[in-house]
């Protein structure tokens, strides 16, 4: 699309001037050419092997058949544990049975009951079947499982065999089951329903009809107070204990960092606290080592190594602060 | 100087209880000590007269029930005093005060946790966006887990070149972004017969928001040349197991559909189609494909098993609509909303969101008396076309009984439904596209729960 107004053009001298402005994108209204260019054509056969949707008048079924009786087989290996030896269970897609429910008060929504077509089936079998290995069954497979679940629908007879000629041709029960004559399909669709916007004193009822069972929630949901943001649970939060760091050898170190020990000391060298190594050096000559460093980190204080004073470190935990410390007495080792 | 409450200094004017706020609480379970524990101490000092102002013994024995901090022994919590911990080198995440607020499945939906939906916690959100980790997730075979290096998207059929893009190559086209919701077309899907869920998360909770970056399909289209005259759809398919297949109308993907890698900033959340999905805005969330791996420009729409089998509105006579894509206006106040508990009398802000698949939104109202007086509610900037807005409105609860609603009107003056109406219509087993009109109950306890009106 070009971005020039489209005018008549008088003499050759425009002409020239107008193919000039064409042929440099510098001097175009738009930076943006109609086409980048990009991607990769695409080969036959590269759409070959992800073309794989069907539609109702056959186009993309691939060469292949099957029978209801191969069909069996399979289905009964790949497909029967979710769906029941006769697709009636209803705890994954029921798939048989159904037919003529959608109007009752409890429409059961099944292959017979439902689909308009019965490439559809073949298409979905073959996309997103079986459910935890799709797109594993070869076209063969996909014909005969589709006739075995048209036979469980009565649909078909034992003994048809489908191929890419005869499954668009199946009559299903639901085929005239849909209608587009609604107002959802367009933006200027037109509402099949339509509320007032009536302010004051409306006519309307507000007695409740309906409402969860008493004990329904807790039953199934368990505490739902939970799901909600509590800015009223300080209490209970402070006594639960802050999950400790593994008690890892490698732990000292990340304890140290994120209790930010490491802000005034490192393990060689004094920056404004005396290096761990010089640490372990002193206290390690007390047998009481262990104790006495825990409560010096714990109070903090000044004077053993300067007038820079060390802040009372309340944040790690006891477990914490008792890995800090032996790895911080185990200096050398880790230097 | 700290009150007992350890929380924010008050003032003397302000009733010394924490929940005088007006600030939405859980139910009491939340801080009464189980079992009766001896640490629960009485309030009854520091409540003083504010008990009896409320005037309701159920509300002095809830709030004697408190439990309360004992005062920290330097009179500062630790994290005034302590260093705290080093600048965050990681991906970010909220504060562990924040864990409960996650994405949660609806008990007994789904027989698989694979094809299952995790509903958004809408009840905890503020304003339109919604955190990308906590958008809703609907999987249909499970979350793949999507090499972008190997990904690629095919667009072929009715077009002059069949082309393969790497994510490469679409990284590389002129860029948009815009904000829009998704909504499942099955959203309050639970709801069409009788009130079924507890909360705004499983009732309303397949609905979120998000800052999108991509391309607009129109762009590809035209880089492959598509058949102007014979287009008639647009097949779009995942890469996940499903390969769920969608038909878009040829106008619709020539207007303001998106191909999409980028999510509020960053790229897609493997949970909504990284690295690449569809946006189809305003329309049911199926037409949005994750994972996106194909576009086939045909002459005919495809009959997908989602196109007929599911994402299909069934009618009191037995016909089902097809194609049902527009997601009509709708509307829910979030706060105060089923599941938690008002503590106190006074001062509330009702707020909540309000969304058109038809554009933009143009007014919401909201009823604390079950629709019979409304008051208009103002409407937080930006208000986009197909995007959520975020609506507030100030409301004083003095202990009565109340039913809370909101009603949207939107661009195309739509006015959202009553549940009645649309049962009049549809019946009560389509499934999809229920918009109708929320209803909160709050009891003279505070406790607000789901109901549904005559």
């Amino acid at each position: 699309m070009s971005n020039f107004p489209n005018f008549k053009l008088h003499g050759s001298g425009l002409a020239l001037l107008f193919l000039m402005l064409l042929a440099d994108p510098a001097l175009a209204a738009s930076d943006r050419p109609p086409s980048l260019g990009l991607g990769s054509p695409a080969s036959r056969s590269q759409i070959a092997r992800w073309d794989i949707d069907v539609r109702p008048d056959g186009i993309g079924l691939p060469v292949g058949h099957g029978s209801v009786e191969e069909g069996q087989l399979v289905y009964d290996e790949k497909c029967a544990a979710c769906h029941g030896t006769f697709g009636e269970s209803g705890d994954y897609a029921q798939l048989a049975g159904g037919v003529g429910s959608l109007h009752s008060a409890q429409p059961v929504r099944t292959v017979g009951s439902v689909l308009s077509h019965a490439t559809t089936l073949w298409d979905y079998i073959n996309r997103a079947m079986p459910f935890p290995n799709s797109k594993s069954l070869t076209p063969h497979e996909v014909y005969a499982v589709t006739a075995y679940v048209l036979s469980l629908n009565d649909i078909v007879p034992p003994g048809t065999v489908l191929n890419e000629r005869s499954l668009p041709g199946i009559a299903m029960p639901n085929q005239s089951g849909f209608t587009t004559h609604h107002g959802f399909m367009a933006i200027r669709g037109e509402p099949d329903v339509k509320n007032s916007a009536c302010m004051k004193n409306c006519t309307t009822s507000t007695t409740i009809i309906s409402r969860l069972p008493a004990d329904f929630t807790a039953k199934n949901y368990g505490n739902i107070s939970q799901e909600f943001r509590s800015l009223n649970r300080d209490t209970l939060r402070a006594e639960t204990p802050i999950p400790s760091m593994p008690t890892t050898p490698e732990s000292g170190p990340k304890l140290a960092l994120i209790n930010g020990c490491t802000a005034c000391h490192q393990t060689e060298q004094k920056i404004v606290g005396p290096s761990f190594k010089d640490i372990a050096q002193k206290y390690r000559q007390s047998p009481d080592a262990l104790k006495n460093l825990t409560q010096k980190i714990r109070a903090g204080g000044a004077g053993n190594w300067g007038e820079t004073p060390m802040p009372p470190q309340t944040k790690p935990s006891a477990l914490d602060l008792d890995i800090l410390v032996r790895w911080i007495l185990a200096s050398p080792s880790h230097s | 100087m700290l009150n007992e409450d350890n929380a924010l200094p008050l003032s003397p004017q302000e009733p010394a209880v924490r929940g005088s706020y007006g600030r939405v609480a859980p139910a009491p379970t939340h801080f009464l000590v189980p079992g009766g524990d001896t640490r629960r101490r009485l309030l009854g000092g520091l409540l003083g007269g504010s008990a009896t102002l409320f005037g309701a013994a159920s509300f002095a024995q809830q709030k004697t029930e408190r439990q309360v901090n004992p005062p920290p022994s330097t009179g500062l919590p630790r994290w005034s005093q302590a260093l705290g911990q080093p600048v965050n080198t990681t991906y970010g995440t909220p504060s562990e005060y924040e864990k409960n607020i996650v994405r949660r499945q609806s008990p007994g939906l789904t027989t698989t946790n694979q094809s299952s939906i995790a509903f958004a916690p809408l009840q905890n959100l503020f304003g339109i966006i919604t955190p990308s980790g906590l958008h809703f997730e609907r999987d249909h075979s499970g979350r793949p887990d999507v090499d972008p290096d190997q990904h690629r998207l095919l667009i072929h059929g009715l077009v002059r070149e069949a082309k393969i893009f790497t994510m490469a190559d679409i990284l590389r086209y002129p860029s948009v972004s815009r904000i829009h919701f998704i909504e499942c077309g099955a959203n309050t899907g639970m709801e069409w017969a009788n009130v079924a869920v507890p909360t705004v998360q499983y009732s309303h909770g397949m609905l979120s928001c998000s800052e999108y970056t991509g391309v607009l399909l129109s762009t590809l289209l035209d880089e492959v040349g598509y058949d102007s005259k014979k287009s008639r759809y647009v097949l779009a398919e995942g890469a996940d197991a499903a390969s769920l297949t969608r038909s878009i109308p040829i106008e619709v993907a020539l207007n303001d559909v998106m191909v999409v890698y980028g999510q509020n900033g960053e790229m897609l959340r493997p949970e909504n189609g990284y690295p690449l999905r569809l946006l189809v805005p305003g329309v049911q969330g199926v037409s949005s494909v994750k994972w996106l791996r194909r576009l086939k420009v045909g002459d005919a729409a495809f009959e997908t098993r989602e196109e007929t089998r599911h994402y299909t509105d069934l009618m009191p006579d037995g016909i089902s609509r097809q194609y049902t894509w527009v997601q009509e206006a709708k509307s829910v106040i979030t706060s105060p909303s089923g599941g938690q508990k008002l503590l106190d009398h006074g001062y509330y802000e009702i707020t909540g969101l309000a969304w058109s698949g038809r554009g933009a939104v143009k007014r919401v109202d909201v009823s604390t008396d079950g629709g019979r007086n409304w008051k208009t509610a103002s409407l937080q900037a930006p208000i986009l076309s197909k995007a959520l807005t975020r609506f507030r409105m100030d409301w004083r609860w003095g202990g009565d009984s109340a039913l809370l609603q909101s009603r949207v009107i939107d661009s195309t003056g739509y006015v959202q439904p009553l549940i009645k109406q649309l049962r009049a219509v549809r019946g009560a087993r389509s499934i999809y596209h229920n918009n109708a009109i929320q209803t909160w109950q709050v009891d003279p306890l505070g406790n607000v729960s789901n109901v549904q009106l005559s």
